[in-house]
């Protein structure tokens, strides 16, 4: 009887937590409104079967349990039964399982007019790199990083020249335009993590791999590093912007493109040169 | 419901194969320490498992004491903190579970279940035990190197499990690697041996399809074991390589603390590959094992035979084939390519058919049975609740898209602790107090068992149930201290110190049960030779403990499956495997 009545307990409870929890998703800021449904969905179907399973089970403890002279039933096989429950679950699979493939393709499928957005993650801070005028990114290698070009930027490739590079500073995005988020690593595995946007993608030394999302929320949001990175992983933090279009515009005035930025240091070393001679 | 009756008996054949001289130990040194006994190897297998598995015990307080209390321990910094969850990590999944199913219940119950007086190359099962002990050793030394044991994770991702940024990078990592190298090799001469003797030395009237599912359970993951491990086995060399030579298998063009290093040419997902292609079996290695023991377990405890034994056989060997291509969907963010997410989540779903078959037959053997609610029983009770948790929260993970914002956050680390942490753990504690009467002839005690039970059970609950939510709120695992960030309500840390108060009181009932393991050892009720009249072979031993080469004189020949419970018209609610039918004498079989 006890016993019955606490694997009960153990179902209600777990439902009734589930519904009372304040520990909750937190509000979605991108256009990834689809995963949440397949998490509610997927909610559904499972705890419908876990609480009917256990509940089964409390009411087997409590009606079969041993009492003097009982003798259990001798039933080995029931084809049809185990059929039936088969096919049951094989729909409460599919039922799961295509609406996760269908929103998927599209996670996976950038859209032609999303803007480019570099993140570099390295040993524990982030970097970002906005396209210039030409909307294009120059390529890069980490062979290139030095203490003058962090980011390991292709000095000879020209449409890298007019890329902003963005250190020390958050990310700024505008809202309601899509991004295909190119994530970078020099050193070892990161991962560019926005609870709030729901996307989330290693980033891998010596390959670049993306996602994609549509900001739909203004605010500030933080960043994670979602992927084990040494000693100070928990620490590897930074913020995303969402803001309207022409503030983003007035925060990317504020930064230097690369060719400034390297630039500057090219005049500075000839200055030197000058000077030492 | 139509019952249809499983087995007639059918005629049993004569002894193909003469018995093979046994090897008898001539010293106290071959007998007990240098045995070749699969019953002295699996008990030698089981304390050391269960020793390293207090080690791993410890530092799962450590952890929680720094997740539930951040900043209170001066003791625990980040660089511990990760050591900390590498080293119970990978303890628990491979030096105590692994070790503990295969060759601690695969040792004392294959031969015993199938009717052999040994496994069929016992001087090599003897070395497989001591090659494991070397890997303990091995591993356990690396709290005492300079630098500690590494901190990578237990994955080990490279490139950061050998940079500079990660602890345990000069001797951590090198030892760790050794130590899994060492561990394949002892377990590959153990596993050969369980499988060649489930397949040669069953004894005369055990079929396939006779042998109880424990036995399946272990063949199948014994079986996977030995086409996973070498997986690992090739990705560790190749990383010790990259470490102690310089070689680039899994390292690309890559920065160390600011500095360009020789490194180049690599693939850092090359070793997560190979990593998850063993990572994954060894989830059903773990499992599998613990299906058939709880199936026995319900079937005794229930006086009732398993329901649908021919669809739980398939199921596993099922699951079994299927978990070989399902492993990328442990790298659903890992960067690989994004279509890979479509084949990876249906195979990962498609398992979830046969896997809740076998749930449903578990509680439809409770249907309509005796049910002696027995601490065996009730361990399996909760194992069949955790399990079923922690597989319902795999459709999540296994479901590509959702997997997106669940994956390395604390739901990750709260499905796999219910699926392949706490359900194990339940079906090992359920198949010690079921076995622990055959193995010393003594019944461990009840009162405290139960005691361990309700603790243990429920508390294991009030932990990893909650976590799930902390995990869905994005809060990611592998950190120390999740510190000041917007999102995470000051609730979350009183849920974090619950749990963390929660894991303490758990852990401290492992020690009533170490407690009870020694004390019944010495002052438990004496148990006979079948305490709960159970129908496998293994209680129809002659002798209990079971003496040198298991049975008497005779092998014991088998006329039926082993879950004969509660036979109509049979006397007893049970009939052992071995028992010939009416009409058929012993000795006419014999002759």
């Amino acid at each position: 009887m006890a016993v019955a009545i606490i694997l009960l307990l153990v179902a209600v409870g777990s439902v009734l937590f589930h519904i009372f929890s304040p520990w909750w998703w937190t509000p979605i800021a991108s256009n990834w409104r689809y995963i949440d449904d397949t998490i509610t969905l997927t909610f559904w179907i499972t705890g419908a079967v876990f609480f009917a399973v256990v509940a089964f089970m409390a009411y087997c403890v409590l009606r079969f349990q041993h009492k003097e002279g009982r003798r259990a039933a001798y039933n080995p096989e029931n084809k049809k039964l185990e059929w039936w429950l088969t096919v049951g679950t094989a729909i409460g699979v599919v039922a799961m399982l295509a609406p996760g493939l269908v929103v998927w393709h599209q996670f996976v499928t950038v859209p032609a007019d999303a803007t480019e957005v570099e993140v570099v993650g390295q040993q524990w801070l982030w970097s970002y790199r906005l396209p210039g005028k030409d909307g294009r990114l120059g390529t890069s290698d980490a062979r290139n990083v030095s203490s003058d070009n962090p980011l390991g930027l292709n000095p000879s490739d020209p449409n890298g020249q007019d890329d902003i590079v963005v250190q020390n500073d958050d990310l700024h995005l505008p809202i309601g335009k899509s991004v295909k988020v190119l994530l970078r690593s020099i050193d070892v595995l990161h991962d560019f993590y926005v609870p709030e946007f729901r996307a989330k993608m290693d980033m891998i030394p010596g390959s670049v791999t993306y996602y994609w999302l549509t900001p739909t929320r203004t605010g500030t949001f933080e960043v994670l590093c979602a992927e084990l990175c040494g000693a100070a992983h928990a620490q590897m933090r930074s913020k995303v912007i969402v803001e309207e279009e022409k503030d983003y515009h007035a925060w990317l005035e504020k930064h230097k493109t690369y060719a400034e930025l390297s630039g500057h240091r090219n005049v500075a070393k000839a200055a030197y040169k000058t000077g030492s001679e | 419901m139509v019952d249809v009756p499983f087995d007639t008996v059918a005629g049993i054949s004569p002894a193909e194969v003469g018995e093979v001289e046994l090897y008898h130990p001539r010293s106290w040194w071959t007998r007990y320490v240098f045995s070749q006994d699969a019953k002295v190897i699996a008990i030698q297998y089981s304390i050391t498992a269960m020793a390293i598995g207090m080690v791993a015990l410890v530092l799962s307080w450590l952890m929680r004491l720094q997740l539930g209390f951040p900043g209170t321990f001066s003791f625990i910094d980040p660089n511990e903190y990760l050591q900390f969850i590498t080293m119970h990590g990978m303890i628990m999944v491979i030096y105590l579970l692994t070790a503990l199913f295969l060759g601690g219940f695969g040792n004392y119950l294959i031969p015993l279940m199938v009717g052999a007086r040994d496994m069929v190359f016992p001087y090599v099962n003897m070395l497989s035990y001591w090659v494991y002990l070397l890997a303990v050793v091995v591993l356990a030394s690396t709290f005492f190197v300079p630098g500690g044991p590494t901190g990578a994770g237990w994955t080990l991702y490279p490139p950061q499990a050998i940079l500079s940024g990660t602890p345990g990078q000069d001797w951590g990592i090198i030892l760790m690697l050794a130590s899994l190298i060492l561990f394949i090799i002892g377990f590959t001469m153990g596993g050969l041996n369980y499988v060649v003797t489930v397949l040669q030395a069953r004894t005369r009237g055990m079929t396939l399809m006779r042998l109880p599912l424990t036995v399946w359970g272990i063949f199948t993951a014994t079986v996977m074991a030995l086409l996973a491990f070498p997986a690992l086995f090739v990705a560790s060399v190749m990383m010790l390589l990259d470490r102690i030579l310089g070689t680039s298998f899994f390292m690309p063009t890559l920065v160390e603390m600011g500095q360009l290093t020789k490194y180049g040419g690599g693939s850092p997902i090359l070793f997560q590959h190979l990593f998850w292609f063993f990572g994954h079996p060894e989830v059903y290695i773990v499992a599998l094992p613990a299906f058939g023991i709880i199936s026995d377990l319900i079937s005794v405890h229930a006086r009732k035979n398993i329901f649908g034994y021919r669809m739980m056989v398939w199921a596993i060997v099922g699951i079994g084939a299927l978990s070989f291509v399902v492993w990328a969907h442990h790298m659903y963010v890992s960067g690989m390519h994004p279509y890979f997410g479509f084949f990876f989540a249906t195979t990962t779903l498609i398992i979830a058919i046969p896997t809740a078959i076998k749930v449903y037959n578990w509680v439809l053997t409770l249907w309509r049975g005796d049910i002696h609610l027995t601490v065996p029983m009730l361990f399996a009770l909760a194992f069949i609740i955790t399990f079923l948790n922690g597989g319902l929260t795999g459709l999540f993970l296994g479901n590509v898209v959702v997997d997106v914002p669940l994956s390395d956050t604390m739901f990750v680390v709260a499905h796999f602790h219910m699926v392949m942490g706490i359900a194990p753990i339940m079906a090992v504690f359920g198949g010690i107090y079921h076995w622990y009467p055959k193995v010393t002839g003594r019944m461990l005690d009840e009162v405290l068992g139960r005691f361990h039970f309700w603790v243990s059970f429920l508390g294991a609950y009030a932990i990893f149930f909650p976590m799930h939510y902390l995990g869905l709120l994005g809060m990611p695992r592998r950190y120390h201290d999740i510190g000041e960030t917007a999102f995470v309500p000051a609730s979350a840390h009183d849920l974090n110190a619950f749990m963390s108060v929660a894991a303490l009181i758990v852990g401290f009932a492992q020690l009533v049960f170490v407690f009870n393991l020694i004390w019944s050892l010495f002052k438990g009720k004496e148990s006979g030779g079948n305490p709960w009249g159970a129908a496998s072979l293994e209680w129809q031993t002659p002798q209990t403990p079971p003496g040198h080469g298991n049975w008497g004189k005779d092998l014991p020949i088998v006329y039926r499956w082993a879950y004969d419970y509660s036979v109509p018209g049979a006397t007893r609610d049970f009939v052992p495997q071995d028992e010939p039918p009416a009409g058929l004498s012993a000795q006419v079989a014999h002759a």
